[in-house]
């Protein structure tokens, strides 16, 4: 057992693989059979991951030498790497065709989520500039949380905060689409773009969409692609200097 | 070749990261700004500006998608290493953070939506 151990530490970036694949295929089932599609198998995931983490300590389970590969795996070198490589499923053409509504609707949706997600911070005890602008980022998506929060150096525990935001709003997104889409008129491609526009999480989006007409998933894809894009690109620079503004 | 796709996306990944890193330095505050968004923003150009090109064959852009695929078993790896002990006093932070945040933005999109549909009457 001990030799086993040690191959599977020796190789533990390989082995993080392993463990996020198996990790991943247990949610997706979990997601299709138990919870019939109404939560994504990405946001159980991830909530399972936040989970396992808090059986480690300070670098979550790559505390255990078993599962140190997954800090490599999950630092900011391929965090980054993959970030970037999702742009390439946008393009300016798209973004044209979304129109001037779907750009006021990004820029709507990351500002006002970034203020109330980093307010509630604030109000709750979070009071400097980087732990309110990494909450806030988190409460955009769990992705434009600690990609910021890294860039400003806060601690791990605002880092986890602000994932555990973003994959709560994920989840809250997917249930609630479907239960107020006739409120908010959500029957048609234009308000299908401003929805993918104002909430952005791209999972989110597309579950919640499908659960009310899939019909109009595209549409509101189209947008939500760039609210990560848009969230990385102004949480750590611009408004988190209106932050410190603020704040100071 | 997919690794031409691999570098192009190393070469945009680390101009981002340095024009990051330095424009961190020039203002004072130290660190990456904004680098992952200038990163990004470098792939969409020239992405764009290469699809013109019959030498950008889809084999060469397999290799940033197999990348952009992996990014959520990143995300996976990066949130079971997060200190999530110390984070659980903030636990009502994020649920409130979340739900709030969410659903104020929310309450824009039939606003909005009327706004744009009354413009393009």
């Amino acid at each position: 057992m001990e030799l086993f151990n040690q191959i599977l530490i020796k190789n533990g970036l390989i082995f993080a693989f392993l463990a996020v694949g198996v990790l991943m295929l247990i949610t997706n089932l979990l997601s299709r059979y138990f919870f019939k599609n109404k939560i994504p198998g990405v946001a159980l995931a991830i909530g399972a991951a936040l989970v396992l983490a808090y059986f480690g300590n300070q670098h979550g389970i790559a505390d255990f030498s078993l599962f140190g590969g997954m800090a490599l795996l999950g630092g900011a070198m391929f965090r980054d790497f993959t970030i970037v490589a999702t742009s390439m499923g946008a393009s300016f053409n798209e973004l044209k065709k979304a129109g001037v509504a779907g750009v006021i609707s990004l820029f709507l949706g990351v500002v006002v989520t970034f203020f109330i997600g980093g307010g509630i911070g604030y109000l709750m005890g979070y009071r400097d500039a980087i732990s309110f602008t990494t909450i806030g980022a988190g409460a955009c998506t769990y992705i434009v949380g600690p990609i910021t929060g890294a860039s400003l150096g806060a601690p791990s525990e605002i880092i986890a905060i602000s994932v555990a935001a973003g994959v709560i709003k994920t989840i809250f997104i997917t249930i609630i689409t479907p239960i107020i889409a006739k409120k908010i008129g959500l029957d048609n491609p234009l308000t299908a773009m401003i929805f993918g526009g104002i909430v952005g999480t791209t999972s989110g989006v597309a579950a919640g969409l499908a659960a009310t007409d899939p019909k109009l998933v595209p549409y509101g894809a189209l947008t939500a692609t760039f609210y990560t894009g848009l969230g990385v690109m102004i949480c750590p620079t611009v408004l988190y200097f209106i932050v410190k503004l603020i704040l100071n | 070749m997919k690794i031409y796709g691999v570098a192009l996306l190393a070469l945009c990944f680390l101009a981002g990261q340095i024009l990051g890193t330095y424009l961190g330095d020039w203002l004072g505050t130290g660190g990456n700004v904004g680098g992952v968004g200038f990163g990004m923003l470098f792939l969409i150009l020239l992405n764009d500006r290469f699809n013109l090109s019959r030498h950008y064959t889809t084999e060469s852009k397999d290799g940033i998608t197999f990348w952009s695929a992996m990014y959520i078993p990143v995300v996976i790896a990066m949130s079971a290493t997060l200190n999530v002990k110390s984070a659980l006093t903030g636990g009502w932070v994020a649920l409130f953070a979340g739900i709030i945040g969410t659903s104020a933005s929310m309450l824009l999109i039939p606003w909005l939506a009327k706004k744009f549909r009354t413009k393009s009457n």
